[in-house]
């Protein structure tokens, strides 16, 4: 019996649920940090990064609908899916040049962070909301709902841990990602979104882009229907003046320790609302 | 008594005139800035005069602040955050709060009245909102000032450092107030600009500061306009910056400020629904609509601009506003029984107007009731504009004045529709006896305060802000500590 012959994977972008090459038929190389090519990834265009805004525009009313219970269960499911594939994320990150015990311990942090954030969908409103205590005859309470579309620049460093420490405080709230990854993270985010596919989260929810973060980041901020852009995983390239686009529309920006957790990272990407009803008879 | 055609004198009885004595004030000639706890001349010697818009009367001349009046205000507030202020425990902070806080009590009559000399305000609402609410908001800050640890479950804070603070000119006082209180009681000293058209109640709480040996530096009142403003936005002292004021400057404001990295809060302009349903207790309904949008002329920030009535009530609830607004009080802003007063600036006045000419050239059907305007000062009537089509730019863009527009809705998903479509965020209204239809609508609202079955309430434990284009950012409960405070560096968070 001849030997098998290995079936490589292509390397595509991940937008409402599905797999498309870029529209710009772009690719790049990435390699190991041998050197050795391990793919031609595809590399996102500004078409295809408003085509994933459009995507996560259409999800978010959706997923930020759903109970919070439900949306608790969907991302641990991710977990689930996670832990099936240990081994190919561990080999993913051996190629990139972790240790073999680096990888796995990287691989198990991940996963066990994707869990803490989706025990907090149930539980945030108790920790960032409050019920005020006015001085009219009135019933005031404030809670936290999604800002709506984010746009994340996945941190190159931890490659897995980072880019899943971003991800995770974004949708657990409702809002729907559009992740921008490139460099030691493609490989990551690019089996992520195989795992994502393979889960319950419904399309347009988590979006992926591989390509150049610092030729995407500058469309995201001036992007009229994007409402915030996370930008600690951000090219230390990219111009004042980008940024500044953020303003056009008020975008909420985001910047953050890459590997940290934090209710209040959750609280990042959400805007707090406040009622008020008269008490009477 | 024989019923009369006169809205004002439906009995043929009129208000007696009831002005409110201004014996209570006393204007300076001039002032300086407020900075290390002295007035001080300004550095160019420049002034501007600040005026009375119910008369046109000059009331004051006031410094113009140039950037080296902004350094000398950063460098005494960065020296208060170093020296006294930064090293006192929050329980003596807070007791300088809760000094601040009876010190407006106590003289509330004064400020009030300054504050409707100065903006044009009915003494009714200085009296009975801006005041209490200003003395309530240190008052509530004052007691968080020792409490901190509690806000922020799992995390350690600290405060940012010197907050530049620019505040706009139709709730003067309150909105320094609002700005002061969380940033002092987190432990941050404070360079606070008021607006050009209204400086008097903040230099005359700079007064108050003196006498409740607030150590100096800790917060300096830098007047003057929009460049005086941006030399605060751009001195590199400046650790934290809050603005409130229009979408526009909000804008040029976060993009200054991005390239520094320095936390920014931003309240900024609304274009608010205020949305009443066939089965809501509709004479209530009608009060909230005129308090939402005629209550200091329209001037606010999250006025119920918008109506959006249900088609099946929408002619008799236009019958039953146009006679309501038929008996609203126009005129001396200083009579007790005033309830629309001046407009703020010749400035604004032209401002209302235009929109209000687009209105009608756009095909709007206007509305105004007969109304004598004072010969002196800047006026405008309550006005409504029925037959508004989404498209035309009276339902889109803030006015900022007593201009409501009035759109219908068949279905409640019809009104959040309209409600949400707009660039803006801070607020919207509801007015439905029906309360499981209140708390669907809340939800999906895309405002920050939601007022059901009332209007235009605002309480220092109540946190305030915008969505989208409205803003980012708290103000008001334990959410307002949040921008003056950040995470130190000994404490990563918690988390797997």
């Amino acid at each position: 019996m001849a030997e098998h012959m290995p079936v490589d994977k292509t390397f595509k972008l991940f937008i409402g649920g599905v797999f498309p090459r870029s529209e710009s038929g772009r690719t790049f190389q990435v390699h190991s940090a041998d050197g050795d090519l391990l793919a031609n990834a595809a590399q996102a265009s500004r078409k295809d990064l408003r085509e994933a805004v459009r995507a996560a525009r259409s999800a978010q009313a959706g997923w930020a609908d759903r109970t919070a219970y439900n949306r608790g269960q969907v991302l641990y499911r991710v977990a689930e899916v996670m832990e099936s594939r240990r081994a190919e994320f561990t080999s993913v990150l051996i190629d990139m040049g972790h240790s073999p015990g680096d990888a796995t311990a990287e691989v198990d942090r991940s996963i066990d962070r994707w869990v803490w954030y989706a025990g907090w969908a149930d539980k945030l409103h108790h920790v960032l909301g409050t019920v005020n205590p006015v001085v009219g005859p009135y019933f005031n309470f404030t809670f936290p709902e999604p800002t709506g579309v984010v746009v994340v620049a996945a941190p190159d460093d931890p490659p897995l841990l980072g880019l899943l420490s971003r991800i995770a405080p974004v949708v657990v709230s409702g809002n729907t990602a559009v992740v921008a990854t490139g460099g030691p993270s493609t490989l990551a985010a690019v089996t992520l979104a195989e795992v994502l596919a393979t889960s319950d989260v419904p399309g347009g929810v988590v979006n992926i882009l591989t390509g150049e973060k610092g030729e995407l980041l500058p469309w995201a901020l001036g992007h009229m229907d994007v409402n915030s852009v996370d930008l600690t995983g951000a090219p230390d390239g990219l111009e004042d003046e980008a940024v500044a686009a953020a303003a056009d529309n008020v975008k909420r920006i985001v910047r953050a320790d890459p590997a940290g957790a934090s209710p209040y990272m959750i609280g990042d990407f959400l805007e707090m609302k406040t009622v008020w009803h008269p008490i009477g008879r | 008594m024989a019923p009369t055609d006169n809205p004002h004198e439906p009995f043929g009885i009129d208000y007696a005139p009831a002005p409110e004595s201004t014996a209570v004030v006393n204007i300076a000639k001039t002032y300086g800035h407020f900075i290390n706890g002295d007035f001080v001349e300004p550095s160019s010697g420049a002034t501007f005069p600040t005026v009375n818009p119910a008369t046109e009367t000059h009331l004051a001349n006031i410094a113009d602040g140039s950037a080296e009046d902004v350094d000398r205000a950063v460098a005494a507030a960065r020296a208060a955050f170093e020296g006294p202020w930064g090293q006192m425990p929050g329980s003596e902070r807070g007791k300088y709060l809760f000094r601040i806080a009876r010190q407006l009590q106590e003289r509330s009559r004064e400020f009030a009245v300054l504050e409707t000399m100065d903006g044009g305000k009915p003494i009714k609402e200085s009296r009975d909102l801006d005041l209490p609410l200003s003395a309530a908001w240190f008052f509530y800050y004052a007691g968080w000032a020792d409490k901190l640890e509690y806000a922020f479950p799992n995390r350690s804070v600290a405060p940012h450092g010197v907050a530049g603070q620019i505040v706009p000119w139709n709730f003067p006082l309150m909105m320094a107030a609002w700005k002061l209180a969380p940033a002092l009681a987190a432990g941050n000293t404070v360079v606070l600009k008021p607006a050009e058209t209204t400086p008097l109640t903040a230099l005359l709480l700079a007064d108050v500061l003196q006498n409740i040996d607030l150590p100096p530096g800790v917060v300096n009142i830098v007047t003057g306009a929009g460049a005086t403003g941006a030399a605060i936005v751009d001195h590199r002292g400046i650790d934290k910056l809050a603005f409130t004021g229009s979408t526009e400057v909000g804008k040029a404001i976060q993009r200054a400020a991005s390239a520094r990295r320095i936390p920014l809060t931003l309240e900024l302009g609304g274009k608010a629904a205020h949305i009443v349903f066939e089965d809501s207790a509709i004479d209530q309904a009608v009060e909230g609509v005129v308090t939402g949008i005629y209550s200091n002329q329209g001037h606010v920030c999250c006025a119920g601009s918008r109506l959006l009535v249900e088609e099946s009530i929408a002619d008799s609830f236009v019958e039953r506003l146009r006679r309501r607004i038929s008996t609203l009080r126009l005129g001396d802003p200083l009579d007790k029984n005033t309830d629309v007063g001046a407009i703020n600036s010749a400035d604004q006045l032209q401002r209302i107007t235009d929109m209000v000419a687009t209105g009608v050239s756009e095909g709007a059907d206007l509305f105004q009731p007969e109304c004598d305007l004072p010969d002196k000062g800047y006026w405008f009537p309550p006005s409504v504009f029925t037959g508004v089509q989404q498209s035309h730019t009276v339902a889109r863009e803030e006015i900022f004045g007593p201009v409501l527009t009035v759109q219908t809705f068949r279905t409640a998903e019809e009104a959040v529709e309209k409600a949400n479509n707009t660039p803006y965020g801070l607020s919207a209204g509801i007015w439905t006896e029906k309360g499981s239809k209140i708390l669907w609508m809340t939800e999906k609202l895309r405002a920050g305060v939601v007022w059901a079955n009332t209007y235009n309430q605002f309480d220092p434990a109540s946190p305030f802000g915008g969505y989208k284009e409205s803003g980012f950012g708290r103000e008001g409960g334990m959410h307002g500590l949040a921008p003056y405070l950040h995470e130190r560096a000994d404490l990563t968070g918690g988390g797997a």
